[in-house]
């Protein structure tokens, strides 16, 4: 069932803008708040687009983050033009990483990314392709996280 | 405690928030890898760090992290230090290693904010 969404916003990333990076993760988590969703939600939705928004600084040439709400759920999704990924299964594993000395020395790329992408969301879906880019459609229910944190990764 | 007796504590210099030392705190979480305090820390919490970039406190506000604690006697850099203000988040900077701030502080009642992982959501 597809509800459609009272709120939506979509943000512009921009590539290697390693200053800025965590700047549209801050706007969304204030407008989160502002909507009156819960702490909780909120600070979940807060990571996976922090994740995300380091994601895209880290490796793509630009993207977009796209924020649905609706009474049900939080929907984050990401696109970006960057370099794909060849193996998602790979990508997931926590501690692979294929990160520069630039995106470490910002405190990541220790291949914790995805894994906190899906830690923190109830479903997760990377479509990517190799030398075109990478979308990633994450969704946290509004309610509390219940007996799953380990919801399989849907790969398309 | 509050923040002002962390600051005792650590005979810290407050480099941001000097009107926010009456905070409580009891819990803390320390990493230098910022994707492991967006993984394991929670809320009011303090995060002390050796990483003095930006991105220390944007970690730090999107987790409602109450106050930074940069160790070794790291200073951070003008940006980090203009972001905080905009957020108001407090920054101390402390000469003690983070081996010693950690235990001064947990020998005075601070706590992890986890104390190991796995099954901690």
């Amino acid at each position: 069932m597809r509800e459609s969404p009272k709120f939506e916003k979509s943000f512009d990333v921009e590539g290697g803008s390693f200053q800025n990076a965590g700047n549209v993760s801050g706007q969304i988590k204030n407008i989160l708040k502002d909507l009156g969703v819960s702490t909780d939600i909120v600070r979940r939705v807060a990571i996976i687009c922090y994740e995300s928004e380091i994601n895209i600084v880290s490796y793509a040439k630009k993207g977009t983050i796209t924020l649905a709400v609706t009474d049900n759920a939080v929907k984050i999704e990401t696109k970006d033009e960057g370099p794909g990924i060849p193996d998602i299964d790979l990508a997931m594993k926590e501690g692979y990483s294929t990160a520069t000395a630039a995106v470490r020395e910002m405190g990541f790329g220790a291949g914790m990314g995805l894994a906190n992408m899906k830690k923190y969301s109830d479903h997760l879906i990377i479509t990517s392709e190799v030398g075109v880019g990478t979308c990633v459609k994450m969704m946290v229910m509004n309610f509390p996280k219940l007996l799953h944190p380990d919801l399989p990764v849907v790969t398309l | 405690m509050t923040l002002k007796e962390v600051q005792d504590i650590l005979e810290a210099e407050v480099l941001v928030g000097r009107d926010q030392l009456q905070k409580p705190v009891r819990t803390a979480f320390a990493a230098d890898l910022m994707s492991d305090v967006l993984a394991f820390a929670k809320p009011d919490s303090l995060l002390l760090t050796g990483l003095t970039n930006p991105q220390v406190v944007r970690t730090a506000d999107i987790l409602d992290i109450t106050a930074i604690i940069l160790v070794r006697g790291k200073k951070p850099s003008e940006e980090t230090v203009k972001l905080a203000e905009e957020l108001k988040i407090p920054i101390l900077s402390t000469r003690y290693i983070l081996f010693e701030t950690s235990g001064r502080l947990h020998a005075k009642g601070i706590t992890g904010c986890i104390e190991k992982v796995g099954g901690e959501m």
